[in-house]
C-alpha cells in the first residue's frame, strides 16, 4: 500500500498509519485526535520538510518519530527496528523552544551529551571544538547561555545535537525566533551540515519559503487531525544555497504549498473555507 | 540582563542604610534613656565582653551545635522531600495544601509536646529548630523542581540519558537556584526555631542567654545578644543571597 507520503527506495524511517489521540484533559471533554493516521518513508540522506497549520500536530509527529511519545496506533521504524516511546540510538532532536542548559558554559553544554555517553575527553574536545567552529561559536565557548542571543543559543542547541553524530536529525521550528535574515543564513549552515553528514533530516516549520529552499521534499498537513495532503518534490541540486530564493521555481513552489495550505490554514482558524 | 549599579553605588547605599540605622539607635537610645535602651557605644562594649567570657563561648558553642544539627536535618530532610514530591506529581498536589497549613501553623505550640517526646536540652532545640526550617525548604524544592522547564527533560530522554544521569545533570542544576532560594528562609527560620527553644525550658544556648537577662532586667547584655544575633544571622543570610542571585543571574535569560 502506497499512500502519498511513501517512496520506494532504501527508507531510513517509516511511519505506518500513525495516529495519536490524547485522553481528553477533563471528564465530559471528547478525546483529542491529533494526528494520523500517517504514513510516510525517509530516504536516507533525504532532507524532508513538513509544514501545515498551527497546532495540527506537527510536534506530535516529531516526538512519536523521535521515540519521545508512543502512537496510539501505528508503528515506527528507524532503521528497521521499531521505536515505541523510547528514543532510538542515532537519533538527535532540536527542538522549537530554547534547551540550551543556562548552569553550563557554551562548551560545556555542546559536550553534554558526549559525557553522557561515556565518549573519551579527547575525543569530547576534537569533536566540540569542531561543532563549535562549523557554527560560529569558537569565540563563545566559555560564555554563557543568558549572554548570547536567541539565535546563537538555538546554534548551540544544533551543535549539542551534532556532536553526537546523529543518522535521523528532527528540527521543530528550530529558527522559529529568530529573524528572516537571521533564519535564511541558518537555513545556509544547516544544508551545508546536511551535505556535510550525509544524515537524513527532517524539519518542521510555519514558514513556507523555509521549507521550499531548503527540503527535497516537502509534507504539507492539514488541520487537525494532521494528515498529509499534498508531497512537494523540489528537484533541487545537493549543493544548493539560500540564493535559490530567486530561482523561478521557487516561487512555483512556494505558490503550490500556499494554495495546498490556504484552505486548512482558515480550519484551523476556525473559519469557513 | 539588566545593568548592575557600578559597586561603589551598591556598598555606598548599604553603608548609608547602616549609618543610618546606627543614628536612629543612637536617637532613640537618648529619648529612652540608656537604661531602657542602651546605645550603640555601650551594646558594642558589652558584646566585646560577652565574646572574651568564657561562660559566653559555652552558650554560643550550645547554639551553634543545635543550629548545625538542625540546619543538617532541615536542609537535607526538605531537600529529600520536596525532590520526591515535586517528581511525584500527584503526592505533591496532595502534600502542597497540608505543608502550607502546616507553615502556617505557629510551631510554638507544638514546643510542649516536643519537650514531652525529647526532654529538656539540646535534642528538643534541634527537633524544634528543624520543624521551624524544614518546611519553607520542602515547599520551595517541591516548587523547584515542578517548574523545570518540560523541554530540559525531553532533552535528557532525547539524549537517552539513565535516570540517575537526568537526575545529576539536568534536574538538580535545573532546579539549584529555586532550592538555594528555600535554604536561605530554610535557614532564618531554622535559627528562629533554635533561638525559641534556647528561651523556653533551657538552661544554655544564646537563647537562655536572652532571656535570663531579660528575667534581671540586664538591658546591655539584652542588646549585646541580640546584636551579635543580628550580626551573625545577618551575616550567613547575606552570603546565602549572593550565592542566590548569583545563580539566579546566570539561569535569567535576556
Amino acid at each position: 500500500m502506497a499512500g502519498p507520503g511513501t517512496r520506494a527506495g532504501a527508507a531510513h524511517a517509516v511511519l505506518r498509519g500513525v495516529t495519536r489521540i490524547f485522553p481528553p484533559a477533563d471528564r465530559g471533554q471528547a478525546p483529542v485526535h491529533a494526528l494520523g493516521p500517517v504514513d510516510l518513508d525517509l530516504a536516507r540522506g533525504e532532507f524532508f520538510g513538513v509544514v501545515g497549520p498551527s497546532g495540527c500536530g506537527k510536534s506530535t509527529l516529531l516526538e512519536i518519530l523521535a521515540g519521545l511519545s508512543a502512537p496510539t496506533e501505528g508503528s515506527v521504524t528507524f532503521e528497521d527496528t521499531e521505536v515505541r516511546g523510547s528514543p532510538p540510538d542515532g537519533v538527535g532532536v532540536v527542538f522549537q523552544e530554547d534547551a540550551s542548559f543556562p548552569w553550563l558554559s557554551v562548551w560545556d553544554n555542546v559536550a553534554f551529551g558526549l559525557r553522557r555517553a561515556g565518549i573519551d575527553s579527547a575525543e569530547t574536545a576534537r569533536r566540540v571544538d569542531h561543532a563549535l567552529g562549523f557554527m560560529g561559536l569558537t569565540g563563545f565557548a566559555r560564555a554563557y547561555p543568558a549572554q548570547l542571543s536567541g539565535g546563537m543559543r538555538q546554534r548551540v542547541c544544533i551543535a549539542r545535537t551534532l556532536v553526537l553524530q546523529p543518522r535521523l536529525i528532527l528540527l521543530d521550528e528550530p529558527f522559529g525566533a529568530l529573524d528572516q535574515q537571521t533564519r535564511l543564513l541558518m537555513g545556509d549552515e544547516l544544508l551545508r551540515l546536511w551535505r556535510d553528514t550525509g544524515a537524513t533530516v527532517l524539519l518542521i516549520t510555519h514558514a513556507l519559503d523555509e521549507a521550499a529552499m531548503l527540503s527535497d521534499r516537502i509534507g504539507v498537513m492539514s488541520a487537525r487531525p494532521g494528515r498529509f495532503i499534498d508531497m512537494v518534490a523540489t528537484g533541487w541540486p545537493r549543493d544548493r544555497d539560500s540564493t535559490i530564493v530567486s530561482d523561478a521555481a521557487f516561487g512555483e513552489i512556494t505558490a503550490r504549498l500556499w494554495s495546498s495550505l490556504r484552505a486548512e490554514s482558515l480550519k484551523a482558524l476556525g473559519a469557513v473555507p | 540582563m539588566t545593568q548592575r549599579a557600578p559597586a561603589w553605588q551598591r556598598y555606598g547605599d548599604s553603608l548609608a542604610l547602616l549609618a543610618g540605622l546606627v543614628v536612629l539607635w543612637w536617637l532613640l537610645s537618648r529619648w529612652a534613656g540608656e537604661e531602657a535602651l542602651t546605645g550603640p557605644a555601650e551594646t558594642l562594649a558589652r558584646a566585646r565582653e560577652l565574646l572574651q567570657s568564657r561562660r559566653f563561648h559555652g552558650h554560643a558553642t550550645e547554639s551553634l551545635t543545635a543550629l548545625g544539627y538542625a540546619l543538617l536535618l532541615a536542609a537535607l530532610g526538605g531537600l529529600g522531600l520536596g525532590t520526591w514530591l515535586g517528581v511525584r506529581r500527584l503526592a505533591g498536589q496532595v502534600a502542597e495544601p497540608i505543608l502550607v497549613a502546616l507553615y502556617a501553623l505557629p510551631k510554638i505550640t507544638l514546643y510542649p509536646v516536643i519537650l514531652l517526646i525529647f526532654g529538656l536540652g539540646l535534642p528538643a532545640k534541634v527537633a524544634f529548630g528543624a520543624i521551624h526550617g524544614v518546611i519553607p525548604v520542602t515547599i520551595f524544592t517541591l516548587n523547584a523542581v515542578r517548574t523545570i522547564r518540560p523541554v530540559y527533560l525531553k532533552v535528557a530522554r532525547s539524549l537517552r540519558l539513565t535516570p540517575w544521569q537526568a537526575f545529576r545533570t539536568v534536574w538538580l542544576p535545573a532546579a539549584l537556584p529555586e532550592i538555594v532560594s528555600g535554604q536561605r528562609v530554610g535557614f532564618a527560620l531554622t535559627l528562629l526555631g533554635v533561638l525559641i527553644g534556647e528561651m523556653f525550658a533551657s538552661q544554655r544556648g544564646v537563647g537562655f542567654v536572652l532571656i535570663n537577662a531579660i528575667g534581671l532586667n540586664d538591658v546591655p547584655t539584652i542588646m549585646a545578644a541580640a546584636f551579635l544575633l543580628a550580626v551573625f544571622a545577618a551575616t550567613v543570610s547575606a552570603i546565602l543571597l549572593k550565592i542566590d542571585r548569583a545563580l539566579h543571574r546566570r539561569t535569567a535569560r535576556a
